[in-house]
């Protein structure tokens, strides 16, 4: 069965295959797949070049996955290269991930896909959602079902984020 | 252990009331006001959360944000509103900040907790310097509101004093600023030890400047922005803080002055427990939740409806808490103190000994708490028991004692003028005593006194503390002011020193 990940709230199959670096690998080794990748940060500055001409040769779309660490500043100058920047959740508790979105949309502007993978379920969704993330690849036995309910949790918010540059106070009728 | 949510510290009268209701229904008839304005229940079943918050929803009260690493409530000062010293009142800001944090999408899984305190008048009665966000509302030269913003205090094992990180945020920024500063918390703050996860640490670590700097690069991005406030916001949100229908009342009532003279108790009671008003005629009124033998905060269900009770009778409906873990009526009219006195006697809720030894904080420890090194509420009542005289109380005057049951220091140990803290001995619970801590403008953390104390020798300790302090003491000096002028020495001696028994101890055998 192929991959599954969420996107415009339901669920699709997935062709992007994440590379990780295996302990002590060192990134310019790492061996690239054919198909689309999403690869670490890592990887993306030792072999720019070599994945940009996959790009232009091959029209193999590009992607990278970014590590909760991983600052967005960083990738900055190359985020129109990108049809997938994927954001890791290595655990739920960790949110850095959420400031890393919200930078992409927000700050840089980014309209790909932002896909958040890990340890993500319903409670993150709505979250997740409204911090610019539309793809969802959610961790290991946690229910598709749930989570495209979770879309809908609360009907108004109060605060500007991805989804809504203005906050509440800004939206009311006068 | 389900935590509801007092926002900013107020309830109304059918919310109060209904806390009451679920306290008996689905806990053991009581609950437990905490330090940061919060009901705590201590019995409930987990299958019976859901209809409990759905109560709890019709009266627009929840349990969000209570816990978890999340922005948690945003606490301020219980005199809000009606406080003669205030620069303006905290509370719309309080709420603006409330409505921000709920459901904040990019801060629900911060380093670690993250709690927000404000205060608007000039002295400090919300403790913003050991909050990991504190802010105090202060005017310009032309008198536009600002909030001189401070970052990075906390208690818990490494105590720290907020730094300022803004002398003058101008009003319109305060959301912006701090949706910049809990990102470069986000972001960098320590995940690697919980312990070392608080905002403090990345405070202490980068130091105050290069982490004002970092919070200041991210601002610039987001200054001006949307979530820019507006006059039209603030002035929608003050609107729910307007004052309420006050008579015009004499500066002094008559009758009350009456009874001030003639009944000593009652004058006990007005003098620690109501506090003057910005209005004349009115007085806000203390009701005290600390007697020997309860555990400081907590309040029956009985008790949560005579204060609601009165709350309508006597002060437009409103209670707050406050962080000293008691309940308050803002607004009483002076000609009314009499009675509230009588009622709230009635209801266990009159212990004239606001500010006294006797009114002292201590979190639910090992009794209730799992995280807990040792029992606070044993220590609390063994406390309060040894200084339950009236008159000896009120001799030894204010004098704040905090405990904490372990190091996480929801008792506030270390602001206390004496703080006792819980400590586990192979296995024993062993309390270690610290002195000279205080909250407010000049807040400071207690030092240690010395070898910890086991459970049993402790209200000697203190007691001799307070002996040392009483041979010492000049006219109108406090515990603590004592303590500032003669420093630490004479306590340390005195509190390991077997001494005969305090001149007051025999002097009560000899009333028999
Ligand atoms: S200070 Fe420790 S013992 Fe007391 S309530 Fe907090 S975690 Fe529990």
């Amino acid at each position: 069965m192929a991959k599954q990940i969420i996107k415009e709230r339901r669920l699709q199959d997935d062709a992007w295959k994440v590379v990780t670096l295996v302990d002590g690998e060192a990134p310019f080794d790492v061996c690239l797949p054919v198909g689309p990748l999403l690869v670490p940060l890592a990887v993306w500055k030792a072999k720019k070049a070599c994945l940009i001409h996959r790009e232009y040769e091959h029209g193999t779309p590009l992607g990278i996955w970014l590590a909760p660490e991983d600052k967005v500043e960083d990738i900055a100058a190359d985020i129109d290269d990108f049809t997938v920047i994927a954001v890791h959740f290595p655990k739920f508790a960790d949110g850095r991930g959420y400031s890393t979105a919200r930078l992409l949309r927000e700050r840089y502007g980014y309209d790909g896909e932002v896909r958040a993978f890990g340890d993500i379920g319903r409670d993150q969704i709505f979250y997740l959602n409204r911090a610019g993330f539309d793809a969802f690849v959610l961790g290991e036995g946690k229910s598709a079902e749930d989570a495209l309910a979770a879309f809908d949790d609360f009907p108004e918010t109060y605060q500007a984020a991805a989804d809504q540059p203005d906050p509440l106070f800004r939206r009311r009728v006068a | 252990m389900l935590r509801l949510a007092v926002p900013y510290g107020l309830l109304s009268a059918p919310q109060l009331r209904k806390f009451a209701d679920i306290a008996r229904r689905h806990d053991r008839g009581f609950g437990h006001f905490t330090t940061r304005h919060n009901l705590q229940l201590n019995w409930v079943q987990l299958p019976q959360v859901p209809e409990i918050l759905a109560e709890l929803a019709e009266h627009e009260l929840h349990a969000i944000q209570t816990s978890g690493n999340c922005i948690r409530n945003v606490t301020t000062d219980h005199f809000a509103g009606v406080a003669a010293d205030e620069i303006a009142d905290p509370r719309p800001w309080a709420e603006i900040l409330r409505q921000w944090s709920s459901f904040h999408p990019e801060f629900a899984y911060l380093p670690r907790k993250f709690k927000v305190a404000i205060s608007g008048a000039t002295e400090d009665r919300a403790a913003i310097q050991v909050h990991d966000l504190g802010l105090q509302v202060v005017r310009d030269p032309n008198g536009e509101i600002g909030f001189k913003v401070y970052a990075g205090g906390g208690l818990g094992r490494t105590p720290l004093l907020g730094q300022v990180v803004q002398e003058f945020l101008p009003w319109q920024h305060l959301l912006t600023y701090t949706e910049a500063l809990i990102r470069v918390f986000n972001r960098y703050g320590r995940r690697d030890n919980a312990f070392k996860a608080r905002i403090k640490i990345l405070v202490k670590a980068l130091g105050r400047e290069e982490f004002a700097r970092q919070v200041e690069a991210e601002w610039a991005h987001l200054k001006d922005g949307p979530a820019t406030l507006t006059v039209a916001e603030v002035e929608r949100v003050a609107a729910q803080f307007v004052a309420p229908a006050y008579e015009t009342l004499a500066e002094d009532d008559l009758c009350h002055l009456a009874h001030l003279r003639e009944d000593k108790a009652f004058s006990r009671w007005v003098e620690r427990n109501v506090q003057a008003h910005k209005v004349a005629g009115y007085a806000a009124v203390t009701l005290s939740l600390k007697k020997p033998g309860a555990a400081p905060g907590d309040a029956t269900s009985e008790q949560m409806e005579a204060a609601a009770d009165l709350a309508e009778r006597y002060s437009f409906g409103e209670i707050r808490v406050s962080h000293e873990q008691n309940l308050i009526l803002a607004d009483v009219p002076q000609r009314e103190l009499y009675t509230v006195w009588h009622r709230a006697k009635a209801a266990g809720l009159a212990s004239p000994t606001v500010g006294l030894i006797q009114d002292l904080i201590a979190c639910p420890g090992g009794d209730f708490c799992a995280l807990a090194n040792a029992r606070s509420l044993p220590i609390a009542a063994a406390i309060q028991e040894r200084f339950e005289d009236l008159d000896y109380q009120h001799d030894i005057g204010e004098l704040e004692l905090n405990i904490s049951g372990c190091m996480n220091s929801c008792g506030h140990h270390h602001l206390g003028a004496i703080g006792i803290l819980g400590v586990d001995k192979n296995g024993q619970e062993w309390y270690q005593v610290t002195l000279g801590g205080r909250q407010g403008n000049d807040a400071r953390i207690g030092e240690v006194i010395g070898r910890s104390f086991a459970a049993a020798e402790l209200p000697d300790a203190v007691e001799r503390l307070i002996g040392a302090y009483l041979a010492h003491r000049h006219a109108d000096e406090r515990f603590i002011d004592t303590f500032d002028r003669i420093g630490i020495e004479a306590f340390q001696s005195a509190a390991y020193t077997q001494t005969r028994p305090h001149p007051h101890q025999s002097r009560r055998v000899a009333n028999g």
